[in-house]
């Protein structure tokens, strides 16, 4: 009787939440009798099994909502309160099973009331529903008549009469997603689908972990013999393991759509009670995913669902006055994406109060006012992801009155997923969440630091590149920090023996694993790599759960335990050592204000003791050289490099090239051409914003930033390189057209117009440079000609977008090639670009991106 | 549920020895004993927490009980032992010297701490007994477990 009971209650649980959805869906849709057929089935199971257990309560209760259900079946229209009334029978229901759960019978108490008014219910819309009224409702009985394949409800209660026991997996096979649609073949779906406890599921995930554990031992021990005739079986036997984990970890997957289920409801009782009208829109909700990660996503998105309609949409008369539809909209949506998956939830409602939110972290210390002034609304807005920030303590299903961000942060970071948002004021709230499909195994890179061994997710891992002394990629170090030149591209390095708090670890020979984490990549030094394996993630244990570097350990296929490297405290370390001091202890703050707009610059000492700086995608390669290889030549210092002559230019007069000593220099490159700038030292690499504050007058200067906290002053390459050669910039003419091309220059930063304009003349254009899209506008009509236009795409009042349109709205400009230059170049943003013309999409600091692109361009009008 | 209700109540402990200093632990809190064999260290970690390792695979992480209490680090290089607890679902190790007999005590011979034990003991330590020839000191597996914030700052 136990495990019938049981049963019962699981299933009936099951039948209610769907029930519970599809009333929802069935007072907005009242016509649609696949849905009433549908629910009223389910209640009618429920009525028909409590009958034959002996449940009187519940049967009392299903049956006089049955009753009142059987009246929209027969044509009646549902109104808001009978709905209602049913969700509120349908919630005594869910009570009694729960206490019927832990006491294994029904709890005392009268549902007389409840049952009364259900059936005055039934009376209040049965007088007017005579046999001759029903023609003038036909509207809501569309499609009533049995269609050929449907049973009837008498055959439906004798069947279910005379194989009483059996009827509850039936109803089991009720999926939400297309419960209407197997009225036919629901006899059939039940033989192929079985009911098998979560306990089941997670004992065989156990065993088959335990089966690849052992795999890989076996694959260890085979791999350092070298003639085996294991091999053979062995790589049968991994292959098989291999299906086996694929297919037990499949019956782990679930449909995203089992945790918005109980969504529309809460959406519904919400909106009553808010007095807000809400449309509740699910995209995706057959996207699988893991069901560990399912439950703990499950409350984070009810909380968030919620949080929008509470206090993200405004009421009907609000929305009117801003001009919207009274119907607020909550948007959510899944898809995959790699070993990912992402999960949207967009409202259009009023947005973060960017104040609020802003008074509150001054209030909470998390920021100074000052600070507070600096930061950009997005950087503002991620403070409601601090710990702490909101008051409420913990999310459960019955609270989430307060804001809560921190905690929906925190769930979703224990399963190694990020979230981000966005929001515009008075357009909508737009929350992220990016989550690992399973955690249970994946694919990781061993590698070993240190004399010990550590797993990092292949998931993360870009590319893996040798680094040797003297060779092809070669680890440059500046003080304290060491980068990676990549494929004209310096890397941020960290060395793994560092983070892991190792004393001395030499970083010129290893393999650096090129990680990327969010927008962020960055190269880990290890001493070497092995292989890579499918690992069993185990949690760490709760005394080691603090430590950022890891995110588990596994035990290898050696039968050895090593810790999981976690790329996202990768990440978080190397932001806390590159920005200032914003915000202090909290590293999560710095990382977003990293992503912000920051460039990477080279910090350096030349001539004085205020700090100089030049944005490191200038530079070609930091060099140390021995000052005694430098020599004089025709009153210039120079030196033998690569097998050229290199001039070196000081930086000023007072900066002195060594006599002795080893001699830092800034190489810059263009084609085979190489000059160096001497300087006295090297101090840092820094992640900062750039904001030039003061421009200069002195030559050689662009103007003073504040970068790290200190006054510095921002240096122009482009003055400096004509010193070396003087026809740097005049030299490739030969190589371009006759007549020199002409480019049209908008960005709203003077550093980037002073950066770029150089290095356009350096490839035989002829520069024209605007600080706005207005300036620009303004020399397209007073006639000036170009032969293509590269504008920035981040600029105040009208962005690179509108300028696009500016110019193919006005036929005198309409034939102008805009080339886009930006530091996001995100999918939307190329698709936006795409849809207002732009030629090309080049990212800010590809220089030679931009030359490619403009010389493409050149092909291409001269073909036509 | 046999708790020893016996007159005297009895309680049996597990004794081990750590830094020449007899300890008991109850015996229902006991796992197993196990002699450790490819510790991983783990780095960044309390000091208190010697490592890693796989036992029957599971993975158990090593208390260094000597750590933990504040001794001197171990001289001689006689292999350790370790005395496997649970706390919750997770697995540890106690690291110690070396394990001994069984002892079943008194409850009501059990004395309290003295006022002036070593903090670092008196910290894990619920009471002493005295036995003959030597104090039997009895451990709290839980405090012995608690090693929070507090430690890591270390």
């Amino acid at each position: 009787m136990d495990d019938l009971l049981r049963e019962f209650v699981t299933e009936t649980n099951e039948s209610l939440d769907v029930v519970d959805v599809e009333l929802v869906r069935f007072e907005q849709e009242p016509n649609n009798a696949k849905i009433l057929d549908n629910v009223f089935r389910l209640v009618h199971t429920i009525k028909g099994t409590c009958g034959f257990i002996g449940l009187p309560r519940l049967e009392a209760l299903a049956h006089a909502a049955e009753t009142l259900m059987g009246k929209f079946r027969d044509g009646l229209p549902a109104t808001s309160d009978a709905v209602t009334l049913i969700l509120a029978t349908i919630d005594r229901i869910k009570a009694i099973l729960d206490s019927l759960e832990h006491d294994q019978r029904e709890p005392e108490g009268n549902d007389e009331e409840l049952i009364i008014e259900l059936q005055r219910m039934v009376e209040r819309i049965v007088p007017p529903a005579a046999q001759q009224t029903v023609g003038t409702l036909a509207p809501q009985t569309l499609e009533r008549p049995l269609r050929p394949g449907e049973v009837s409800l008498d055959d439906l209660e004798r069947a279910f009469r005379e194989t009483a026991v059996e009827a509850p997996a039936k109803s089991a096979t009720a999926a939400p997603a297309d419960a209407g649609a197997q009225d036919d073949d629901g006899g059939k779906a039940a033989s192929q689908s079985i009911r098998v406890t979560v306990d089941t599921l997670e004992q065989l995930m156990t065993m088959v972990s335990e089966l690849v554990l052992t795999r890989n031992q076996l694959l260890e021990i085979v791999r350092s013999h070298e003639d085996s005739e294991f091999k053979t079986p062995l790589q049968r036997l991994s292959n098989v393991t291999a299906e086996l984990q694929e297919g037990v970890m499949k019956t782990r997957m679930q449909p995203i759509g089992n945790a918005w289920q109980k969504l529309p409801r809460i959406v519904r009782d919400l909106s009553n009670e808010l007095g807000k009208q809400i449309d509740l829109e699910m995209q995706g909700a057959d996207t699988e995913l893991d069901r560990q990660v399912l439950d703990q996503i499950k409350d984070p998105l009810t909380h968030m669902v919620r949080n929008s309609a509470d206090h993200g949409l405004e009421t009907p008369q609000e929305r009117r006055a801003a001009g919207k539809p009274d119907r607020g909209r909550i948007r959510l949506s899944a898809y995959h994406e790699g070993g990912h998956i992402v999960i949207k939830i967009a409202d259009d409602g009023r947005g973060l109060d960017t104040e609020r939110i802003k008074a509150k972290a001054i209030a909470q210390g998390l920021a100074t006012e000052d600070e507070v002034e600096k930061l950009s609304e997005a950087q503002i807005h991620k403070f409601i992801f601090v710990p702490g920030f909101s008051t409420a303590a913990k999310i459960t299903s019955v609270s989430g009155r307060g804001v809560g961000m921190d905690v929906v942060r925190n769930n979703i970071d224990e399963i190694g997923g990020a979230i981000d948002v966005k929001s515009v004021a008075g357009a909508g709230l737009n929350f992220t969440i990016k989550i690992p499909l399973t955690l249970a195994i994946v694919a990781a890179l061993i590698v070993e630091s240190g004399g010990e061994r550590f797993a990092i997710p292949q998931l993360s891992v870009v590319e893996l590149v040798r680094a040797r002394a003297g060779g092809e990629h070669r680890v440059e170090k500046l003080k304290d920090t060491t980068v990676l030149r990549l494929r004209d591209k310096l890397l941020p390095l960290a060395h793994l023996g560092h983070l892991l708090g190792a004393e001395d670890a030499g970083v010129e020979n290893g393999f650096v694993v090129v990680t990327q984490v969010g927008s962020q990549t960055f190269g880990i030094v290890v001493d070497s790599v092995f292989h890579t394996e499918e690992i069993v993630v185990k949690p760490l244990s709760s005394k080691l759960r603090h430590i950022a570097m890891f995110s588990g350990n596994t035990i290898l296929g050696d039968g050895s335990v090593i810790m999981i490297i976690d790329p996202n405290g990768v990440a978080r370390a190397f932001g806390s050592t590159v920005t200032s001091q914003m915000a202090a202890g909290d590293a999560e703050i710095k990382h977003v204000a990293d992503e912000e707009q920051t460039t990477s610059l080279l910090v350096f000492r030349a001539g004085s003791s205020e700090p100089k700086a030049v944005p490191l995608a200038l530079i070609t390669r930091l060099e140390e050289i021995d000052a005694r290889k430098i020599e004089l030549s025709n009153g210039r210092h120079m030196v033998q490099y690569r097998g050229q002559l290199m001039p070196l230019v000081s930086l000023s007069d007072r900066v002195r090239v060594k006599d002795e000593g080893a001699q830092p220099l800034l190489v810059f490159s263009d084609g085979s051409r190489s000059m160096a700038l001497v300087v006295d030292e090297i101090v840092d690499i820094v992640e900062d914003r750039l904001d030039i504050q003061v421009t200069g007058d002195n030559p050689g200067v662009l103007g003073s930033a504040v970068v790290k906290g200190q006054a510095t002053e921002i240096i122009d390459v482009g003055h400096f390189l004509p010193l070396a050669f003087e026809d740097w910039f005049r030299r490739k003419e030969q190589t371009a057209s006759r007549r020199p091309r002409s480019v049209l220059l908008i960005d709203d930063s003077p550093f980037f117009r002073n950066m770029l304009a150089p290095v356009l003349q350096a490839a035989g254009y002829e520069v024209t440079a605007a600080a706005s899209a207005q300036e620009a506008l303004a020399l397209l009509h007073e006639g000036r000609a170009f032969d293509v236009a590269v504008t920035d795409i981040e600029m105040p009042e009208m962005d690179g977008f509108g300028f696009a349109e500016a110019v193919r709205g006005d036929p005198r400009t309409a034939d102008l090639p805009v080339i886009a230059l930006s530091s996001v170049v995100s999918a939307e943003a190329i698709e936006r670009g795409r849809r207002v013309g732009f030629y090309d999409y080049v990212a800010k600091f590809d220089r030679q991106g931009l030359i490619a692109a403009l010389k493409e361009q050149a092909d291409v009008t001269r073909a036509a | 549920m046999s708790t020893e209700n016996t007159q005297q109540s009895l309680k049996e402990y597990v004794t081990a020895t750590i830094g020449g200093q007899l300890f008991g632990l109850p015996i229902l809190r006991v796992q197993d004993v196990f002699s450790p064999e490819r510790l991983t260290r783990v780095p960044l970690a309390p000091a208190e927490i010697a490592g890693v390792l796989n036992l029957r695979g599971r993975i158990v992480t090593l208390i260094d009980m000597r750590r933990r209490l504040g001794l001197e680090r171990r001289e001689d290089r006689a292999p350790p032992m370790a005395i496997g607890v649970e706390l919750g679902a997770e697995s540890y190790g106690l690291l110690i010297d070396s394990v001994g007999e069984v002892l079943k005590l008194d409850e009501g011979a059990r004395e309290p701490n003295p006022i002036n034990l070593d903090p670092r003991l008196a910290r894990v330590c619920v009471g002493i007994y005295r036995l003959e020839g030597q104090l039997l000191m009895v451990v709290d597996v839980d405090r012995v477990l608690d090693i929070g914030d507090k430690a890591i700052a270390a």
